[in-house]
């Protein structure tokens, strides 16, 4: 059974039309990468299925319970976090407090501020410091600890390395994907090699429809570029 | 001396206006509303302590602490009810709502009550009316002496538990990001109910002690949020010892003010209100702040 | 599929004209009807007024005033003092409305300062700062009143016809404004900023002198409004010339009516005095109507029952806004 199930999911920023009728399944255990071109609706997506934004339609059932209707907090409780565009720490806290927020309503698991910060060395030695005075890379890492103090089944990643220098973003991918109690992960990634590098599955968005979804073994570069700029059909057409 | 005992009677009613300012203050630094009914919710808690007190013949303080539980459950109420629908519709709703409340408030007060004057001064005379003499023209009353410390308690107390328990973490983070904050699990709307929660709370002592120092009458609501209000933007805006400090600068304006005549108090109140505004950097020594501390 | 940008349809030609109408038939009320329908109407405008320029602050420059009383008393105060000054009443009348108005501009670039709800609070102080001032000067009757001496040279008909048509010209001169404001090159910029101050000016609005205009102008037609009730009433109070029920009152005309939009607070006001004339004599009762009303308003009508009428018909009485047709077959 899968993990998460989406049916015709429709979002919708005010008028306009982000995520059309979509249909969605993520197992438990695998790694996903989401690509698309800008404004393919990615973003809005995962924020829809963390229920950061309302669906217009359509159905979210994350592990048989239909969640289409329950707010963010509530998502966060039964398993599913999302580490939002631009990493949103709360500024004026500092990167303990950050990470004890979201460990104090934590579902029981293996996360604990204690081992967030065996796991993520790089942010042990800036407990005391401020999220606004933290650099990118520094954020991101903060970002994703915050989310995994939540212990989710399954951890929604946007743009894990947008804005991030490439060491940086090593330092992520090692972070995340090596993790000895890996959640489920969904990923954006603008980078297309490193999506297919390190996802068992990639799905590629266009125009707020799924245009790709294979293995990543059974996948070329190039056939995802092209559902990625929407070629094949405008060849066919 | 009388002007060093002015300033002295000033500190004192300053501590009143800190006290009615707290919530106003928690209010804006968490959800970055105000309360146009705030004055007025502190005189329905004082009412409803007057009334336990004169129906049961109990003391003011006992009357407070059945009062207290009442008036928290019915901030909690208020939030969960309108002003989370207020906060979703725009940035204007919640000042029009908060004004219907104030006018609903006042004249159903107005309609229990009579507009007559009430005060609890009379219940506890020892305290109301006691004092030291320290010189001939230097007093302490013992009133206002109380009404500072719990003031410096309240702020002060608040203070320490926004900054340093589990509790407080969640409202500094969910004033800073409501929607991030419920993507890491917190229910922004319970935490925004028991700011209001608290802030009705300390309305209500606020305006017990109002009732004990003065009169209450169903109409005193509004002076008291302008009092609060301007306390709030003398202190700088959204943090708690800039408002105990903003609220004792208020009540020293004020006293000074009816020293060189009765006629002025209020009206020098103002006026510092309005030189602060009026500064280059709209405060007066202190460092605006965004977030909630 | 083609599309025609409009300003005007059939309705809003209509209600143009229909407007225009109504205003010249409206001059003629005090040569056929009896004096109480020339002073019920008098007041029905300073409504309208204070409707129009509550309106024209919250629901264009995003400012909710609770403190536009201020500019009531001190227009009303204002005649009092000119006409004391053997200035002919109601020379002094228009003079007054025009002292608000620059009262407001030397307070716009304080008030200005305060976003949302403490700019509420913050014009509400200085309302309550101005009433002290008042009572402190004994020669405009301290905390007990004042009244208007100067109109008894009228008799009381033509006293009453007079005011009538001042306040008539008024309502006019204020509509054409708030009309060519919303209308002329303005009217895009004030709502961007009623829709988001921020985007806004990051779209290069001038929202700072947008906003200002707005102010002054609302001062100026408050302080009309209040130098007319003076001359309706002949008689004031500080305490009520100042109260804040002024604000409720033009909250409950706005929001009932449609906030935002032209047409709305001309409903709302006639829809307020209609309810004001029958259940006024309730008080307390009628108050607590009033909040209840309004905050439901805000919370499940946003727009007002303006927006309903509009919704149902598409009618338009005015033509403010640019409207989209679609011209060809759909796709």
């Amino acid at each position: 059974m899968s993990l998460l199930r989406a049916e015709s999911l429709t979002a919708r920023h005010g008028l306009l039309p982000a995520v059309r009728e979509m249909a969605l399944e993520i197992a438990e255990g695998e790694i996903v990468a989401l690509v698309g071109a800008n404004g393919a609706g990615k973003s809005t997506l995962l924020r829809t299925l963390a229920g950061a934004h309302p669906a217009a339609g359509g159905k979210i059932v994350f592990d048989g319970t239909d969640i289409t209707a329950r707010p963010a907090h509530q998502r966060v409780a039964l398993g599913l976090a999302l580490v939002p565009e631009g990493r949103r720490l709360f500024p004026g806290l500092t990167v303990d407090e950050n990470l004890a927020v979201a460990a104090r309503r934590a579902r029981p698991g293996p996360w604990k501020p204690e081992t967030v910060y065996e796991a993520f060395p790089a942010l042990a030695g800036l407990r005391g410091q401020r999220a606004s005075g933290l650099s990118g890379g520094q954020q991101q890492l903060t970002a994703i600890a915050r989310a995994l103090l939540t212990n989710p089944r399954l951890l929604l990643v946007d743009e894990v390395s947008l804005g991030l220098s490439p060491v940086a973003v090593d330092g992520v991918y090692e972070s995340l994907t090596g993790l000895a109690d890996r959640p489920t992960l969904v990923l954006v990634e603008q980078d297309l090699a490193r999506a297919l590098d390190v996802a068992d599955r990639v799905i590629c968005l266009l125009e707020g429809r799924v245009a790709l979804e294979a293995a990543t073994g059974s996948v070329t570069r190039e056939q995802v570029t092209e559902a990625y700029f929407g070629l094949s059909r405008r060849k066919a057409a | 001396m009388s002007w060093v005992n002015a300033i002295l009677q000033g500190v004192f009613l300053g501590g009143l206006y800190a006290l009615f300012a707290c919530g106003l203050s928690l209010m804006f630094g968490v959800m970055r509303i105000i309360n146009l009914a705030h004055g007025d919710l502190a005189v329905l808690g004082a009412f409803l302590v007057w009334w336990v007190a004169t129906q049961f013949g109990v003391a003011p303080v006992v009357a407070a602490a059945f009062a207290l539980p009442v008036m928290l459950a019915l901030g909690y109420l208020l939030q969960v009810t309108v002003l989370t629908r207020s906060l979703r519709s725009g940035e204007l709703t919640p000042l029009l709502t908060t004004f219907g409340l104030a006018i609903v408030i006042q004249n159903t007060l107005l309609l229990v009550f009579s507009p007559d004057v009430r005060s609890l001064g009379t219940a506890s005379p020892w305290l109301t009316t006691g004092s030291w003499r320290i010189t001939d023209e230097l007093t302490v009353p013992y009133l206002g002496l109380v009404i500072l410390l719990v003031a410096v308690a309240v702020l002060g107390g608040l203070h320490l538990v926004l900054q340093h328990t589990g509790f407080g973490r969640e409202m500094r983070a969910a004033a800073q990001d409501p929607d991030t904050a419920g993507l890491v699990g917190v229910p922004a709307t319970a935490v925004y109910a028991r700011a209001t929660a608290i802030a009705v709370g300390t309305a209500t002592i606020a305006g017990t002690f109002l009732a004990l120092h003065s009169t209450i009458d169903p109409a005193s609501g509004p002076v008291q949020l302008i009092f609060a209000f301007e306390a709030v933007v003398i202190g700088g805006l959204g943090s708690l010892r800039g408002t105990l400090i903003g609220g004792l600068v208020l009540g020293v304006a004020q006293t000074l003010g009816a020293q060189i005549d009765p006629q002025y108090s209020i009206l020098a109140g103002h006026l510092v209100f309005l030189i602060v505004l009026a500064s280059p950097q709209g405060r007066l020594f202190w460092r605006r702040r965004e977030a909630v501390a | 599929m083609t599309y025609t940008v409009t300003r005007s349809d059939r309705a809003s030609r209509f209600g143009s004209a229909g407007l225009i109408a109504t205003a010249a038939i409206l001059t003629t009320v005090p040569v056929f009807f009896i004096a109480t329908v020339v002073q019920q109407l008098t007041s029905l405008f300073v409504f309208v007024i204070l409707a129009v320029m509550w309106n024209a602050l919250a629901g264009y420059g995003g400012m909710v005033s609770v403190g536009q009383q201020a500019f009531i008393g001190f227009g009303a105060y204002g005649t009092v003092f000119l006409t004391n000054r053997d200035i002919h009443p109601y020379v002094a009348v228009v003079l007054a409305a025009v002292a608000s108005a620059i009262l407001a501009a030397i307070l716009a670039p304080l008030v200005l300062r305060l976003k949302g709800g403490q700019f509420a609070v913050g014009t509400w102080v200085i309302a309550e700062a101005l009433a002290l001032l008042i009572i402190l000067d004994h020669s405009l009757g301290g905390g007990t009143g004042v009244s208007l001496r100067g109109l008894n040279v009228y008799s009381p008909d033509d006293r009453r016809s007079y005011t009538y048509w001042l306040a008539l010209a008024f309502l006019v001169v204020l509509l054409v404004a708030v009309f060519l404001l919303l209308r002329g090159r303005t009217g895009p910029g004030l709502q961007a900023i009623r829709d988001d101050e921020e985007a806004a000016a990051s779209l290069g609005v001038r929202v700072w002198p947008l906003k200002a205009g707005l102010y002054v102008l609302a001062g100026f037609g408050c302080g009309a409004a209040g130098a007319l009730i003076m001359a309706n009433t002949l008689f004031i109070e500080p305490r009520s010339i100042f109260g804040v029920q002024w604000t409720a009152y033009m909250i409950f005309m706005v929001l009932v009516g449609g906030i935002g939009t032209f047409e709305g607070p001309l409903f709302g006001a006639l829809l307020f005095f209609a309810v004001q004339y029958w259940f006024a004599d309730y008080d307390a009762w009628y108050l607590i109507g009033l909040g209840l009303t309004a905050g439901a308003f805000a919370l499940f009508l946003p727009h007002g029952l303006w927006s309903l009428v509009q919704k149902r018909s598409g009618l338009r009485l005015l033509p403010v806004g640019y409207h989209l047709q679609r011209d060809g077959p759909g796709d």
